[in-house]
């Protein structure tokens, strides 16, 4: 049995809205049941993934092939979204008691089923993106992706720190979304394309203006480094991130940005004969480098660091994105949602019981020695010790950027390398070295004890045995 | 014995111990264990044939021709005897443990298998990732169970360990790249048959980056300062096992990788690594005369110790270069006695502050006597393997470019290193004078001898320097073998 490529996206989008149909009829049901229908739909497109026709060599002209590509790259981010979706469903559900407190509604289930159902259409928006090679159907699915993140960010809304950030990410985003029209409109100004290849085909003619056309990239470069945490346009994470429920920090740190590399990997390739560009980049992988890892130094919350730890990642990422290295910032990609995501889950089933600053995980070694594990392992490769998936997405970047002897990157690299160790390891002493504030055991769900446990093997065994992601790749 | 199965077991045992199984038995157990397989390998050697010996291989990326290889040669072989003496020693030398029992052997545990692990590696990434396998045990073993201001030497010693290893990853990556796309890979023995291929920039470049990410690991001056201050708060298995085999990792990797693969490169930079080593020597050692803290004397002390491991390193000369090796290996079994009685005489009396230390001697005959072997052993008199490596090192230091009618810098170096015997005996022996000679203050009368039962391990440490002190050929037949190769070009 063969299933073409956009048939997933089809499948997810009707499973969202078969959740929100069942949700609005049938009000008697315990609405976590939604989110397990969620997660096993998701599982079983994730498997339907496997078993996928391959696209069209030669593509028709006026065919859905024109905006839309089934390649690698695709396929493999289609999956990853589908696995992000899947963990942060799982976290929602620990999330539920805080959702029926924070939403007003005449029952108290009110609003878990849009709750459940949200992340669903942001899954659609993430696929859908990952195989957009048209910028029309970039900016489509992004806003997709972004409409549903405006619900989600405020969604606990009666916590004034939810609604301040649900604000923030609403404003700065539409702006975004408006430089992203604006540059496009001046690429189609100078090529009269909006396909990407055809944009590229475009600009290789040499009496074309490159001038116009690298201001316009320009543009979508801020809009995309504003969904990719990078800096200058970095000013809302912290605060959204703090602000939103965790499930959806988690969401938005790991789903956003992977969404957005993709699209820069996809949007750069045709502007990359212009060395103005380069340049750039490498200004702006530097800035963000320094400043995420050197604001995450003095951080005490940890929703906060890990904030400031995603746009320190994005940094070591847009490292891969200056040397086009598409395997690299894959890869980093995969070991960043395992380690980002786990340390999410910790953070919410530990944050319920004392808080989520990093001194509430004082003595976690004591009260709950299989959550301290977790987290040390999350920590240890967030930071980028061997053995584990993320010194591998470190080794790869590092080895990228060798290859294309972009020497200040690898000097600024390894110093910011150093902070993270400094930093990583502050939640570490937390939990090890610290007296504990109290001796009750953390309680754990089934279900979020199983989905850390795979996260902490997968981080481990990818550490040791990438190939099965190269492969994948391929 | 499968190389496997000494490599992994400590890990594995390490995760066993965490989930519960009896933590002193278990380590005990299985620390023993090690030391008689490796017994066994050394018995097993054939000395003489070139290349490596037992060798594993498992593909683990066929992209980037990363194995999980193992095997050993003479010069693995005599670090993963060392190793295992020294984990057994630390093991047992391992008092009561107040809080987090299980942890801490696990912490031992997992230090030792990242030791056994890197040493006996073929392939670069092995080799780079068992060693920083290290990393988060040493920042909990000091940080958990130290002493004093444990909290600012965890993280001296992590950031610093950590920027070491990632200069060091760069260094590796370049070494990588730098060699044509069909004879790129990341094992050993392939590297250094495609050596002649990297270019002389290429190569000096590379070297500089390997010599500054294993120097801070070997605390190289002016990369020392992480090293007293963590093992003077380190707990005393901890500073056995880190002082004694850890650091020793980063002198492997330059005899290992960065003199055999950039002859050039080292050629290029020796000026350099002269000079520092003599900080090492000198200025570290006028350094640890003025400590007035027992556990800081012998910090610097073991950084001191570094600086003639270098000149071997530096002196390009076969015999040089082995007696270098016999140095690793004897300032591994000193060092690690050393700290194991300073860490006893801390739980005894409570300070190592020298001026309130005095006449133990009378109390502690076992103890006194132990330090005393040990601390002769460490300046190099003769009958200890380190005295075999010292001459070992001078001799061939000073042979390179030998001419009588003038000193060039190396046999400066070799002039100035022969003072640093000299520095070692005065603190030494002042030490060991303040410590255990002269009256004794009443609040020590208290302290007892050493435990009956540590005669073991301090036994087959003290048997170990001794047997190497007197029957040096029988380390060197094992560690010339591969030191040979690197010459071979050289007339």
């Amino acid at each position: 049995m063969t299933i073409s490529a956009p048939t997933l996206e089809i499948a997810v989008l009707v499973l969202g809205v078969l959740i929100l149909l069942v949700e609005a009829f049938a009000d008697r049901i315990d609405k976590r049941s939604l989110a397990f229908a969620a997660i096993l739909g998701l599982a079983a497109v994730f498997v339907a993934s496997f078993f996928l026709t391959p696209a069209p060599v030669e593509v028709p002209a006026g065919s859905l092939w024109n905006f839309y590509t089934a390649d690698a790259l695709a396929i493999f981010f289609k999956r990853f979204a589908l696995v992000a979706t899947i963990f942060v469903l799982i976290m929602m559900v620990d999330c539920a008691p805080i959702v029926r407190e924070s939403v007003p509604g005449t029952t108290h289930q009110s609003g878990l089923g849009e709750f459940f159902a949200l992340p669903v259409f942001t899954c659609v928006g993430l696929m859908w993106m990952a195989s957009a090679i048209d910028f029309v159907m970039i900016f489509v699915s992004l806003e997709l992706v972004t409409m549903s993140f405006y619900v989600l960010v405020s969604f606990t809304r009666r916590n004034p720190a939810t609604l301040e950030a649900g604000v923030k990410y609403l404003i700065l985003s539409a702006l975004s979304t408006g430089f992203l029209v604006y540059g496009i409109t001046w690429v189609f100004g100078v090529t009269g394309q909006t396909n990407l290849a055809r944009v590229a085909a475009a600009l290789s003619d040499p009496a074309i203006e490159s001038g116009p056309a690298l201001f316009g990239m320009v543009l979508v470069l801020v809009a995309l480094g504003f969904k990719i945490a990078a800096v200058p346009f970095q000013l809302w994470v912290p605060d959204v991130y703090q602000g939103a429920p965790t499930p959806v920090t988690a969401y938005l740190s790991v789903g956003s940005k992977a969404a957005g590399f993709v699209v820069l990997l996809r949007v750069l390739q045709p502007f990359f004969m212009l060395p103005q560009m380069e340049r750039l980049l490498v200004v702006m992988a530097l800035l963000t480098l320094v400043y995420g890892n050197l604001a995450a130094l003095p951080q005490s919350n940890l929703k906060r660091l890990l904030a400031y730890s995603s746009i320190a990642h994005a940094g070591y990422l847009l490292i891969g994105v200056v040397c086009l290295a598409g395997e690299a910032i894959a890869f980093y990609l995969v070991s960043y949602l395992l380690m980002t995501l786990l340390s999410f889950a910790v953070l919410i089933v530990v944050a319920k019981q004392t808080g989520d600053n990093i001194e509430d995980f004082n003595g976690l070694a004591k009260r709950s020695p299989f959550l301290a594990f977790a987290m040390m392992i999350a920590m240890a490769s967030l930071a980028g010790v061997p053995f584990t998936a993320g010194f591998l997405g470190k080794f790869y970047i590092f080895d990228a950027a060798i290859r294309y002897h972009q020497t200040s990157l690898l000097v600024v690299g390894v110093i910011t390398v150093a902070c993270g160790f400094y930093y990583y390891l502050k939640v570490v002493r937390a939990m090890y070295w610290e007296t504990s504030v109290s001796d009750v055991a953390v309680p754990l769900s089934g279900l979020s004890r199983a989905a850390m446990t795979a996260m902490v093997a997968a981080i481990v065994f990818l550490g040791v045995y990438p190939q099965p992601i190269l492969n994948a790749l391929r | 014995m499968n190389l496997l199965i000494i490599v992994l077991l400590p890990i594995l045992a390490a995760i066993a111990i965490l989930l519960g199984a009896p933590a002193r038995r278990t380590a005990l157990f299985i620390a023993a264990f090690i030391v008689t397989a490796t017994l066994l390998l050394y018995s097993g050697f054939e000395a003489g044939q070139p290349g490596f010996q037992r060798v594993t291989s498992y593909s683990i990326s066929s992209d980037w021709k990363i194995n999980f290889a193992l095997g050993i040669d003479g010069f693995s072989l005599v670090m993963l005897l060392l190793t295992a003496v020294v984990t057994f020693a630390a093991v047992w030398f391992t008092g009561k443990i107040a809080q987090h029992e299980h942890a801490f052997y696990a912490c031992l545990l997992l230090i030792a298998g990242g030791a056994l692990g890197a040493f006996a590696s073929l392939d670069l990434f092995f080799f780079y990732a068992f060693h920083e396998l290290a990393l988060i045990p040493t920042f909990l073993l000091i940080g958990i169970w130290g002493t004093g201001n444990r909290q600012a030497a965890a993280w001296k010693i992590t950031i610093y360990l950590a920027t070491g290893s990632f200069i060091l990853l760069l260094g590796l990556l370049m070494l990588y790249r730098s060699v044509p796309e069909a004879a790129r890979t990341f094992d050993i023995r392939d590297l250094q048959k495609v050596a002649g291929l990297i270019p002389a920039d290429a190569q000096s470049n590379i070297f500089l980056l390997l010599l500054i990410g294993f120097g801070i690991l070997v605390s190289l001056f002016p990369f020392h300062t992480w090293a007293p201050e963590a093992y003077a708060s380190a707990p005393a298995p901890a500073a056995m096992l880190h002082a004694g085999v850890l650091k020793k990792f980063g002198l492997y990797g330059l005899l290992r990788v960065a003199i055999p693969i950039l002859p050039e490169g080292a050629q290029h930079w020796s000026t350099l690594l002269i000079v520092l080593l003599l900080g090492n020597i000198i200025y570290i050692g006028l350094v640890t005369i003025a400590q007035k803290r027992l556990d800081w004397m012998l910090g610097y002390s073991s950084v001191m110790h570094m600086g003639y491991i270098f000149l071997g390193i530096a002196s390009g000369t076969l015999l040089g270069t082995s007696g270098a090796a016999v140095l690793i290996f004897a300032h591994g079994i000193s060092i690690a006695l050393l700290f194991g009685i300073t860490g006893e005489i801390r739980q005894r009396t409570g300070t190592l502050v020298l001026s309130e230390l005095g006449g133990l001697g009378k109390i502690m005959p076992r103890a006194a006597f132990a330090f005393g072997l040990a601390a002769f052993a460490s300046i190099g008199l003769p009958g200890f393997a380190n005295f075999t490596g010292e001459v070992m090192v001078l001799f061939g230091a000073f042979r390179n470019g030998a001419n009588p009618e003038r000193f060039r810098i190396y046999q400066i170096a070799t002039v100035l290193g022969l003072w640093g015997v000299v520095i070692s005996a005065v603190y030494m022996l002042r030490t060991y004078r303040s410590v255990f000679m002269g009256t004794m203050r009443e609040s020590l009368s208290g302290a007892t001898d050493l435990r009956r039962s540590l005669r073991l391990p301090i036994g087959l440490l003290v048997a170990m320097t001794v047997w190497f002190g007197f029957f040096p050929q029988s380390f060197v037949r094992i560690v010339t073998p591969t030191f040979k190769t690197y010459f071979s070009s050289k007339p």
